[in-house]
């Protein structure tokens, strides 16, 4: 029988659609592992945005991989009891946006403000002589910035209480 | 129950209209960004309107789905303001911004609830809300002090919106139960509030508020009396779910 710890890895390869480079784990997205019996586990995951149309395939993706290890009986629930918020991304996973070019989101201590969104530092040449463009971009997870230093457009991931 | 259920439907369904409202901007915006920014909009308050569908249905209620696309317009509880067409760019962000702040600010109260359920989904969805704010914040104060036809169109976008926007704080039957069951600190408390919120970005936008003694809240839709807007966008909204309930896409 495998263990919590052993389930927790094999999640590790299941990435976000929409970043390759970001595992589910690490985005802080799955909140619970529980190990119901002789190959049965239940997964508990949160959404990132309560309007993210990734949720379903991501709950499949989650599933699909627990079978492949081996495990015969899958649940997993979304829930929003213990809410996503972006300091739940680990330090890897802080990582793994900056190398797909997206500036990962500063910590935040409970709060966001208007302020913390601007002067994000790019993630392509680190200057802090930035700025925001629009708080919505291609993904609800992502806002829009110009970079006046190296003068290139980024995406950042937005910080998130 | 009944009252927590009215709660939850007036809720779900201004979040479902005026979330139906922002997708018309999609393809249409005055430049991209925005464009962008409507879309994303639309998208978080039809999965917020979900959420709170949801938790109607742990009620007793039926299937998201079946609730959001199977009323007619009187047994909607949005209120008028969100039913309204999007007109011009300025009356749609001008909405945006009244309604937002309104609405970030129930959650705010809401996450505080004593009923556990919607308190949850609200912790969640005030936090996505204050990315709304900032947007129509930003607008708002650059398109007010902007240039001398941006000023006038703003504050022509104002004029007409007052009055709906009013409507937004209808008192429902249950106020009392909701105060004393420390539900929902009810809408006079948040009205005042939202005129506390909106005041001073007004101000700094060089807006101005339409005199106390014009003003005649636009109610009716917290009971089911629409304005001949909202039917149109419920039949084009359920277009495909009337065709075939069991679609995908």
């Amino acid at each position: 029988m495998l263990s919590e710890a052993q389930i927790w890895q094999a999640l590790e390869v299941v990435k976000d659609p929409e970043i390759p480079t970001l595992s589910m784990v690490d985005m802080g997205i799955i909140t619970k592992v529980e190990i119901r019996g002789e190959s049965d586990v239940f997964v508990e995951m949160t959404p990132t945005f309560s309007g993210c149309p990734a949720i379903k395939m991501m709950e499949g993706m989650v599933a699909e991989r627990l079978k492949e290890i081996g495990i015969e009986k899958v649940e997993v629930v979304t829930t929003f009891d213990k809410p996503w918020d972006s300091n739940k991304l680990t330090e890897r996973g802080l990582m793994c946006l900056k190398k797909h070019g997206l500036a990962p989101p500063p910590k935040h201590k409970g709060e966001i403000t208007q302020e913390l969104l601007e002067h994000v530092a790019c993630p392509f040449c680190g200057s802090k002589n930035t700025e925001t463009k629009s708080p919505f971009g291609p993904t609800l997870c992502r806002s829009l910035h110009y970079c006046n230093n190296c003068l290139q457009a980024f995406e950042q991931f937005k910080p998130v209480v | 129950m009944n009252h927590i259920k009215e709660l939850l439907y007036k809720m779900a369904d201004d979040l479902l209209i005026i979330g139906h409202r922002n997708s018309e901007w999609t393809g249409l915006g005055p430049i991209l960004e925005e464009d962008i920014a409507f879309s994303s909009m639309a998208q978080d308050k039809i999965g917020q309107s979900q959420a709170i569908f949801q938790l109607l249905h742990e009620l007793g209620e039926q299937e998201p789905d079946t609730v959001a696309f199977t009323r007619n317009a009187n047994q909607f509880h949005n209120a008028v303001f969100t039913e309204l067409p999007n007109g011009d760019y300025a009356f749609s962000t001008m909405r945006h911004f009244l309604y937002d702040v309104a609405d970030q600010l129930r959650f705010e109260m809401l996450a505080n609830s004593s009923y556990e359920p919607l308190a949850k989904v609200s912790r969640k969805v005030k936090g996505e809300l204050k990315y709304h704010v900032f947007h129509a914040n930003t607008w708002i104060t650059k398109l007010g002090a902007a240039t001398e036809e941006s000023h006038a169109r703003m504050q022509t976008a104002l004029n007409e919106c007052w009055n709906y926007a009013l409507g937004m704080f209808e008192a429902s039957e249950f106020e009392q139960q909701l105060i004393s069951e420390k539900i929902f600190e009810g809408e006079a408390e948040l009205k005042q509030r939202w005129l506390g919120a909106i005041s001073p970005i007004l101000t700094k936008a060089t807006l101005t508020i339409p005199d106390e003694s014009t003003w005649q809240p636009h109610t009716g839709g917290r009971k089911g009396i629409h304005t001949e807007h909202l039917q149109p966008l419920l039949d084009e909204m359920s277009e495909v779910f009337k065709i075939d309930p069991t679609a995908e896409w």
